[in-house]
């Protein structure tokens, strides 16, 4: 594509940083050993991942030997919650949240499917845990809860300070999905109880195919990969050390711009949002906008459909995601919005704007153009709503 | 992203023949609001049966724009009894081709011509529904005839293929296993098209009403509400139910397909699977 792209799609997948990129650079050629070797090539390598491991724990305020280095967020999932099972077998109760992202729900549906008790805690319409019932479900058999820090599609903060404390005060383990928090909120993990956190490499500037797994000190979480002695045998496999230093210094990044992102990336947000939901025929905000991540804007537009949307937005090189069926390679639309009770015909027409350091205000007023025009041509197509634009 | 060719795009990004046409002379409607799609057809027809205009809209994706898009093309000149015999797949062809998930797309394109067609024959859209009435997939309402025509018309053998053009089987898959049994008959037999039909409950008019209102307190208030409306149930009449909607759905222009394809399987899923709900107004 050689036309201008306003990327807003960030929750996805997010641009690797030009400091990362040129940090990782040195161990594609001369810096190549192994860590592990015991020889001076390889183990000169050693303080540059320990160097990233004592960066990443910064970001979380944990100590650096409860880091470990993973290949994604889905792995990190995967082997917090199957490695804390494994750990305490005869416990075979679960619970996690409605709105999770498939690398822990499909985990947990698995578990379901064999032989585990699986309770499901629902949001509000805004999209918020409701912390009773995750107080009655707990009970004595609860081995795991797993409830991510914020939601992927809505961008809702829960409350994990106390999610964790009502969690660890019932003798269960928690573990938080945190890959759409981590860099974006600010996370004390001396102060929030968490046992496992999980982190994405590609959510925060860094490249793909790097994540970590938080594991607290004495927490016992059975390895889901097993070999070599890496990460003091928590995690086999010969490190990947040009993405560990990657993800090192994109966590040094997202320290140092986070009180600059929370305000200014929010501030354009709230630009996007507010311009949508003013000017568009029929447009609305969803999930609670009191506790949520600074970049993300979910917008339903009524009696217009997500795809459509997206691809029209495409041609002029604005590229966002969307909670319809159509677009989700499965053909259920968004398991969260319609966990929040948000009708049809809005989970259909909803797109996720995600934003990032790297957006400008010339770019929400691009968006907030074509927007308009996009739902304006595609409510003339739809069959309903007609008296709506008639008097718009 | 999907990989749509250059006339899919096309026809998407020009859509053809959008718009109303008032007193039409055939209108057929197909989709629905839980699937994400909805397409409105309206045929303009002389005195010899000819198509002179035809005129859709629709709420879908890019692939339903284009499918709605290319049919009306395909039909404006043609006798009412040529394109009876147009199959989702006379779309797909003159499309160039949809991806294989997409196929539904076309299907709800046929589906409304169908539609249409019965309506300029005089037949009504509940005669049309009565028809239909056996529903295999209950996460989408996908009933066995549906699923008969493109097994039949598309040469189709796998449940994943009958789920990439109709999107029964997508949902629960707990219809898997009546889906092939419709691909093996149809293939197997093609003259005959017999489909095991699901065992109706026997209920009693006391235990219906209360699973009715069970389900409307689980199921149905819980979406009507979160757009300000109600439901009340009215009457029973064997497997007749009346409901009124209240609040913003009295009112709302989408009531009749909310009603159809949302609520009524809803009640075939949870009650009995010979329901059929109509509505009085308050």
């Amino acid at each position: 594509m050689s036309q201008n792209v306003v990327y807003t799609d960030n929750n996805a997948t997010t641009m690797v940083a030009p400091e990362v990129v040129e940090a990782m650079m040195p161990f594609f050629s001369q810096l190549y050993g192994n860590a592990s070797s015991m020889h001076f090539f390889g183990g000169q390598i050693k303080k540059y991942v320990d160097d990233a491991r004592g960066k990443v724990a910064a970001l979380i305020n944990a100590d650096p030997a409860e880091i470990i280095f993973t290949s994604c967020g889905t792995e990190s999932d995967n082997a917090a919650i199957r490695g804390i099972l494994a750990a305490q077998p005869e416990k075979r109760h679960i619970i996690t949240s409605r709105v999770e992202h498939p690398a822990v729900k499909n985990v947990f549906q698995h578990l379901g499917k064999n032989g585990y008790r699986v309770s499901e805690i629902s949001v509000d319409r805004l999209g918020r845990i409701d912390l009773d019932e995750l107080r009655e479900k707990l009970d004595h058999e609860t081995a795991l809860v797993s409830i991510m820090w914020a939601n992927n599609e809505t961008g809702v903060i829960f409350p994990i300070q106390e999610i964790a404390e009502l969690v660890k005060s019932r003798g269960a383990v928690f573990h938080t999905d945190a890959v759409q928090a981590a860099g974006k909120v600010s996370i004390d993990l001396h102060k929030t109880p968490v046992d496992l956190l999980s982190i994405s490499g590609h959510k925060l500037h860094a490249p793909k195919g790097i994540g970590v797994l938080y594991l607290r000190k004495g927490v016992h979480c059975v390895p889901f990969m097993m070999g070599g002695h890496q990460e003091s045998g928590r995690r086999a496999g010969t490190e990947n050390v040009p993405y560990i230093v990657g993800l090192g210094r994109a966590c040094e990044l997202a320290h140092e711009f986070m009180s600059v992102e929370q305000r200014e990336v929010a501030r354009l947000r709230d630009l996007l949002e507010s311009e949508l939901t003013e000017k568009a025929i029929d447009a609305s905000v969803n999930g609670d906008t009191e506790h949520r991540l600074p970049n993300t804007a979910n917008i339903s537009f009524k009696y217009i459909e997500g795809e459509s949307i997206l691809m029209l937005l495409s041609e002029v090189g604005i590229a966002a995601s969307s909670g319809s069926a159509c677009t989700s390679g499965s053909l259920e639309p968004s398991h969260v919005l319609r966990a929040m009770g948000i009708p049809f015909t809005r989970v259909h027409g909803s797109v996720r704007f995600s934003l990032s350091r790297y957006n400008t205000q010339d770019d929400m007023h691009f968006i907030v153009q074509h927007m308009l025009r996009i739902e304006k041509r595609l409510r003339d197509i739809s069959p309903f709503g007609r008296d709506e634009i008639n008097a718009h | 992203m999907w990989d749509y060719n250059e006339k899919v795009k096309e026809y998407f990004l020009n859509p053809r023949n959008v718009g109303e046409i008032k007193n039409a002379d055939a209108v057929g409607e197909a989709g629905s609001l839980a699937c994400g799609d909805q397409l409105k057809l309206m045929l303009k027809v002389d005195d010899k049966g000819l198509i002179t205009d035809a005129k859709f809209q629709t709420f879908g994706c890019g692939s339903a724009i284009a499918s709605a898009s290319a049919l009306t093309e395909m039909i404006i000149g043609k006798t009412m009894d040529d394109v009876a015999k147009i199959t989702n797949k006379d779309i797909v062809d003159y499309l160039g081709g949809l991806p294989v998930e997409k196929m539904h797309c076309s299907v709800m394109g046929h589906e409304a011509l169908e539609a249409a067609v019965s309506n300029y024959y005089g037949e009504s859209p509940e005669t049309l529904e009565a028809k239909k009435k056996h529903v295999v997939c209950e996460c989408f309402g996908v009933t066995d005839q549906e699923i008969i025509s493109v097994v039949r018309d598309n040469k189709l053998l796998t449940v994943e293929d009958v789920t990439h053009y109709t999107k029964a089987g997508g949902g629960c898959m707990s219809c898997h296993d009546k889906i092939r049994a419709i691909i093996e008959k149809v293939s197997g037999e093609a003259e005959k098209t017999v489909v095991p039909k699901p065992e109706a409950k026997k209920l009693t008019n006391l235990q219906k009403v209360k699973l009715i209102e069970e389900t409307f307190e689980k199921e149905i208030r819980p979406m009507l509400r979160a757009d300000g409306g109600d439901i009340e149930l009215i009457d029973i009449e064997g497997s007749r139910v009346t409901v009124s909607l209240r609040g913003m759905c009295s009112s709302c222009t989408s009531a009749s397909f909310t009603l159809k394809k949302y609520i009524e399987p809803k009640l075939r899923e949870f009650v009995s699977d010979d329901i059929t709900v109509e509505e009085v107004k308050p």
